[in-house]
């Protein structure tokens, strides 16, 4: 279970986020919606310790991983993916995968791992020696969501899957998130597309300028006026 | 690969590694005065440049920084190895520059000159290597300029070394400073360290370490997402860059009879300037050892024959005017290159003997891909 307790984040003068609280249990799908500048990558950031917190506390199963540097809190069976397709260009798709089993040590567990990720996407399978610089951009999400899970972690965070991807390609992914989900595996979402994160999710949370506005069951949300108005465009 | 190949490719490397060893033994033992006026002092300089410009293509190649310091390290190598030496042949532990115990002082010397280098790589690396791109570009260029007036401040590093004398930005004394006969009688040593630094590089660049490294110069996030401790990786590269380049100031103090800070000073308009061994990873390719060996040999020539070469007095004034700034004319080589080949002469690909069969058929490619299309739209 992840838990962040009143989270405090300054960028220098400004204060980003602003006493956020959230939970996420285990085998959960819970959205982190929002507008631009709203502190959703700010909040994933300081999840996966690439951002300090102010105050505040992060629990991943009871453990504090505040303080914690990012290499150290993926041992800690968090994965990240990062926003905007982070892939290592120069290296093949499966050398990517490789480095997402980085912390692994056992040659027959990457392997295993390696089998579990292309049975999610075959099409990563295909393309195994490709340079990942030169796969479009639904594969380079697809590797980056890869990679992610080639620790085996206990929750993944998401961030934007959809961002710059074609609608079909929008819905592809959000049909991989909610395969991924019903295999068990628990996500922390965080999208702008409210509509397609609030159709796959469990709860969600909603975040407005560094606070969170709304929370609860993402079907009460979606049906929400204010959320329908100022996120769902109705 | 198959294990068959690359088995092979082992053999080939290695016996022309041995063979290039064998040749520089045989023009040892030789003579003759082209030999040890021109060819073995120029091997020496592309000796040195060659380490120079690969330990450099680490830190900017293949971890993606850009540090503009590099000359600094060699310059610390440098003294440390004069001095080192020095104090040995002061204490009489050897008294010509030959025999077992000379051999040792030098491995030593060598040694400590990586060393010290190391741990000022280290030293700067831990609180640079925090900042990034310009950042990091600003402060190592200062690294560069503060050593320099660091050794110029320091009494024991003029004049006659080791405290004779005061502060100085020369140091006269040295002990290894080669003859140009002696030059000739230790070609090996110098061909030795290239085979070695570069052997170890390579293996470094290959290893579990180099692929990390890339991943961080790919994507930063990515891999410090995927567990790499990327600030740890950052400064163990810096360091090890920093080492070799020390092992570098040790082969240029072999190289000359006295030391002057201002020949790794910023401002110096040699080839030995800290832009200058950046243009040559530029021109070898980022990301490519052997293409960083192919880059300081070549420039390395350019230099040679824009200062020494006949033809140049064969040309009209007005060139020849250009010519004694040698500096516009590496520039227009950079600029061609970036033209050309805008990710240098090898790219990220090696440079291996084994593949030289398969050239033809990659230089047909390369024209049909260049040249082919504009004739079918032409036609088109």
């Amino acid at each position: 279970m992840l838990e962040l307790k009143d989270l405090n984040v300054h960028y220098g003068a400004i204060h980003a986020l602003k006493g956020i609280s959230l939970t996420v249990q285990d085998g959960e799908l819970v959205s982190l919606i929002g507008a631009n500048g709203a502190g959703k990558t700010t909040t994933l950031h300081t999840i996966s310790g690439l951002l300090t917190a102010t105050s505040g506390e992060v629990l991943l199963d009871g453990q504090d991983l505040q303080k914690a540097p990012p290499h150290t809190i993926i041992r800690m069976g968090l994965a990240h993916v990062p926003e905007g397709r982070h892939v290592f260009a120069s290296m093949t798709v499966e050398e990517n995968l490789r480095m997402g089993a980085y912390i692994v040590k056992e040659q027959k567990q990457i392997a295993a791992s390696l089998e579990r990720v292309y049975g999610h996407f075959p099409r990563l399978k295909e393309r195994r020696r490709q340079l990942a610089g030169t796969l479009s951009g639904g594969e380079q999400q697809m590797l980056a969501t890869g990679r992610a899970l080639m620790t085996d972690p206990k929750i993944v965070l998401m961030d934007e899957p959809s961002m710059g991807l074609s609608p079909i390609l929008v819905k592809e992914i959000f049909s991989i998130i909610q395969t991924l989900h019903e295999s068990g595996i628990t996500i922390l979402l965080v999208e702008q597309n409210a509509k397609m994160a609030l159709a796959v999710s469990d709860r969600a949370y909603v975040l407005e300028t560094g606070t969170i506005a709304m929370e609860g069951p993402a079907s009460a949300l979606a049906a929400d006026d204010r959320v329908r108005k100022a996120y769902l465009g109705a | 690969m198959k294990k068959s190949e690359t088995r092979t490719r082992y053999l080939v490397n290695f016996l022309a590694v041995v063979l290039l060893f064998a040749v520089s033994l045989v023009m040892s033992a030789a003579s003759g005065d082209t030999l040890k006026l021109k060819i073995v002092p120029s091997i020496w300089q592309c000796c040195y440049l060659i380490i120079m410009a690969a330990s450099l293509n680490l830190v900017l190649g293949f971890l993606g920084q850009l540090s503009l310091g590099h000359c600094g390290f060699m310059a610390v190598g440098a003294y440390t190895a004069a001095l080192i030496s020095l104090a040995f042949q002061r204490s009489g532990f050897y008294e010509e520059k030959s025999g077992p115990a000379f051999l040792l002082v030098l491995l030593l010397s060598t040694l400590a000159a990586g060393v010290l280098a190391a741990l000022m790589g280290l030293l700067v690396g831990i609180p640079a290597l925090r900042l990034k791109g310009d950042y990091l570009a600003i402060i190592t260029l200062g690294f560069g300029m503060i050593i320099v007036n660091v050794i110029n401040n320091l009494p024991f590093c003029g004049q006659q070394g080791l405290g004779q004398g005061s502060a100085s930005s020369a140091l006269y004394a040295t002990g290894l400073g080669f003859s140009n006969d002696e030059k000739v009688q230790y070609l090996w040593v110098a061909v030795l360290t290239v085979i070695l630094c570069m052997t170890a590089m390579l293996l470094f660049v290959r290893s579990k370490y180099g692929r990390s490294i890339r991943a961080i110069r790919d994507n930063e996030i990515a891999a410090a997402t995927s567990g790499i401790n990327v600030s740890y990786y950052k400064v163990l590269t810096f360091t090890i860059s920093a080492f070799f380049a020390g092992i570098t100031g040790a082969l240029y103090a072999c190289c000359n009879a006295a030391l002057a800070t201002t020949s790794f000073a910023f401002t110096n308009g040699s080839i030995l300037n800290s832009v200058f061994i950046v243009v040559m990873v530029v021109v070898g390719g980022m990301g490519s050892m052997t293409g960083s060996v192919i880059a300081a040999v070549a420039l390395f020539l350019l230099n040679y024959t824009i200062k020494n070469g006949a033809w140049v007095s064969a040309l009209p004034a007005v060139l020849q005017n250009v010519f004694t700034y040698p500096m516009l004319v590496y520039s227009v080589a950079l600029i061609i290159v970036i033209l050309f080949r805008p990710r240098g002469i090898m790219g990220s690909r090696e440079f291996a003997l084994c593949d030289i069969p398969k050239w033809p058929g990659m230089v047909k490619a390369y024209f049909t891909s260049r040249f082919g299309k504009k004739e079918a739209s032409r036609h088109a």
